[in-house]
């Protein structure tokens, strides 16, 4: 019990120090949270009204970056095949920080339905046993299961390596390989039950495509790694920590392969809904071209058509995406690309034109902003605290206290 | 499984209220019937005396809220009923006493406003039966009818394979075996995968608490129907449940309203019901007919 304690504490002393940077980072992400739950305690009070959902668009903001979390924490996948299968070692070395932010993703995909919940006090009725999970028939079910599935894997695999290296002991791949190979599965489980979540509903033709699952692993594999190659890099920087360009260098191989399915899938999607020129393709010309004058997303989908295109071509090329400076300007113009086009771009025109034929132009109010930051902020809080343990823990600087031993933390 | 259920799930939920209920609440404030709302069970799997003191206690918050007295029926689904409803495309003139009677009958919310009914003015000519895109329900003409449109209302057309209640994460909305598609307003969580669900943009969200004056207040209700919703919350038609479940029973609100007859409402088991006959005698279609959903929802041309 009492080793429990002094370990508490080595883990408390570790975030509780650190540069000026550090303390500016925390307490930026502090404040955005505070602004957030302000804010979401305004939405509790006086209900959804402010936001922009109506009964015409009843998802929004909320979900559209549930669906893209979704996706990025789905990647960790990517760093863990060509570690673990094909034994890749300079992304081997990184993989735990890839598995971090999964983790850190995942916490927020959760918030984020959460707060879009019209009804939190009554969250217990989907747990299973104790509620009324409506298991299989609902996809929100399956994806409450393989989201906190995949959550559980992923602080498993970490906290068992973290714990077992701050105990100066080498770990057991053999106890958690299973696990490992597990998630590789997990991963594109959560992210196509995500995508059937839309999918399997007849009423709204723009996700009613079999193409929209392969679509979402698609683009999930290049916005996940673009986030996690632009975070390796500040890693290395502020850390000890070396990774390799070699790792960094086949990631960007790897997501340029990514990039080149989803782009593809978005041109046979463009071919079958304009070529056949069926009343589904309503959906499509609203996100394009605009449907009887209203257009507020085109601008956003020619931007993130026209990012991920040139992303794509920096990242074919081995000159381009082996050159870091070309290779951030890549990574920028995924994340943005695919924040665009698995967010709003795939959420919204889901409603649009409604089942009545209406066009309600659905855009976040302040407060749904406001409250979407503070969601970020803690996923990122989550994952600079995660970080601030796990990289001494990596480098050896910091230790448990072994049984009577004092503290030994530098 | 329905009789061990609620009861292992109860006594798991004891436990935690105390502990819960401990922590959240300051002492003093703690009012036994938010605690008693909070736990409340689904509705299916309440026993009569488990109804009894939930519509008490729904009553008396009601009275506190409304400061009138309500009634809140159970009144459970008739054998050998099932419920079907027929529009008269070529009689209805878009005047919309249906939705406003409606709207007072199961106390939607006046302010935001909520409409179960949505009349769609559509063109003479126009494309309507799958594609909805030129139909327009912001019209607001001087006299009706008018010349050149034709009007066509659309409400929860009670869908013999309902996609709202596939999709629903907490079973908080069911289909009754007189057909009706109901939802218990103390079990959904308002996650809108039904609203998503819905071909015909039957379902309503509650944004903020409803608000309805006094005075406009409809006391005659059913737990499954008509009864004040919540915020956050999602409502729905339900045939006026709490007039139609009866022997004898009284026409939805709706059909009572209607200035030129063209709602008919009736059980589609009874060979001599109205309904039947409008089926068996007019060529009837239904909306969207390409996603299987197959309402009982009847729309046909009688002159």
């Amino acid at each position: 019990m009492k080793i429990l304690a002094t370990n508490f504490l080595v883990l408390l002393k570790e975030i509780g120090r650190g540069n000026r940077y550090y303390f500016a980072w925390v307490a930026l992400l502090a404040l955005l949270i505070c602004a957030g739950a302000a804010a979401y305690m305004q939405q509790l009070s006086e209900g959804m009204i402010v936001t922009a959902i109506r009964d015409q668009v009843s998802w929004g903001f909320y979900i559209s970056n549930f669906t893209f979390l979704v996706g990025v924490a789905a990647a960790a996948v990517l760093l863990v095949v060509p570690a673990y299968i094909y034994n890749f070692k300079p992304i081997k070395e990184i993989v735990l920080f890839g598995e971090l932010m999964a983790i850190a993703a995942i916490t927020m995909c959760i918030m984020f339905v959460v707060i879009d919940m019209g009804r939190i006090d009554r969250l217990w009725h989907v747990l299973p046993f104790i509620g009324r999970m409506n298991f299989p028939s609902s996809l929100l079910a399956w994806d409450i299961i393989v989201l906190n599935g995949y959550l559980f894997i992923n602080l498993t695999i970490s906290f068992y390596a973290l714990y077992k290296m701050a105990n100066s002991k080498e770990y057991n791949l053999n106890i958690i390989k299973p696990l490992i190979i597990l998630s590789i599965p997990w991963a594109v489980s959560i992210h196509t039950v995500t995508a059937f979540l839309y999918n399997g509903l007849s009423a709204r033709p723009f996700w009613n495509a079999s193409i929209l699952a392969p679509r979402f692993l698609a683009s999930a594999f290049c916005s996940g790694p673009a986030l996690m190659l632009i975070v390796f890099q500040i890693i290395r920087k502020v850390s000890k920590i070396e990774i390799e360009n070699r790792a960094i260098f086949k990631i960007a191989e790897l997501m340029a392969y990514a990039m080149g399915i989803n782009l593809f899938l978005l041109a046979a999607e463009f071919f079958k809904e304009f070529y056949s020129d069926s009343v589904h393709l309503a959906p499509m010309e609203y996100l394009y071209f605009g449907l009887h004058g209203k257009d507020n997303l085109v601008p956003w989908m020619w931007s993130a058509m026209a990012f991920n295109i040139t992303a794509f071509f920096i990242f074919l090329r081995p000159q381009t995406r082996e050159n870091l400076f070309t290779l951030n300007i890549g990574c920028v113009l995924i994340i943005i690309g695919i924040y665009i086009e698995k967010g709003m771009g795939l959420v919204i025109p889901g409603f649009i034109p409604g089942t009545l034929g209406e066009i309600y132009q659905y855009s976040p109010t302040v407060i749904e902003k406001i409250i979407t930051v503070g969601v970020w902020a803690t996923g990122a809080l989550i994952y600079t605290f995660l970080l601030k343990l796990a990289i001494p823990v990596t480098t050896g600087e910091l230790r448990f206290a072994r049984k009577e031993e004092p503290l030994r933390a530098s | 499984m329905k009789k061990n259920k609620p009861i292992s799930r109860r006594s798991f939920l004891k436990g935690t209220a105390a502990g819960t209920a401990a922590l959240a609440i300051p002492v003093g404030s703690a009012d036994a019937s938010v605690w008693e709302a909070f736990f409340q069970q689904h509705f299916q799997e309440m026993d009569d005396d488990e109804k009894a003191t939930v519509i008490a206690r729904l009553e008396k918050e009601y009275k506190k809220r409304y400061k009138k007295d309500f009634s809140i029926k159970t009144t459970e689904a008739m054998p050998g009923v099932l419920f079907g409803y027929g529009l008269d495309l070529s009689r209805c003139i878009g005047c919309r006493r249906c939705v406003y009677a409606c709207v007072k009958e199961n106390n939607q919310s006046r302010d935001p406003q909520i409409q179960w009914i949505t009349v769609l003015r559509i063109e003479k000519g126009e494309k309507f039966v799958s594609n909805l895109e030129e139909a327009d329900k912001y019209y607001y003409p001087e006299k009706v009818p008018e010349d050149e449109y034709f009007y066509m209302p659309v409400q929860c057309q009670q869908c013999e394979n309902p996609p709202c209640v596939k999709v629903c994460p907490t079973r908080a909305t069911w289909k009754e075996p007189d057909g009706i598609v109901v939802i218990d307003y103390n079990w959904c969580i308002g996650c809108r995968f039904c609203m998503a669900a819905c071909p015909y943009g039957a379902r309503h969200f509650n944004l903020k608490t409803p608000r309805i004056r006094e005075e406009e207040i409809n006391t005659n209700t059913h737990y499954l129907g008509n009864r004040p919703r919540f915020q956050g919350v999602v409502e729905k038609c339900t045939f006026c449940v709490q007039r139609t479940r009866g022997n004898p029973g009284r026409y939805p609100a709706c059909v009572e309203i209607c200035p030129v007859g063209a709602r008919k409402f009736g059980n589609l088991l009874d060979p001599d019901s109205e309904i039947r006959y409008c089926i068996e005698n007019k060529r009837v279609f239904r909306l969207k007919e390409d996603l299987n959903t197959s309402p009982k929802f009847y729309y046909f041309f009688a002159t």
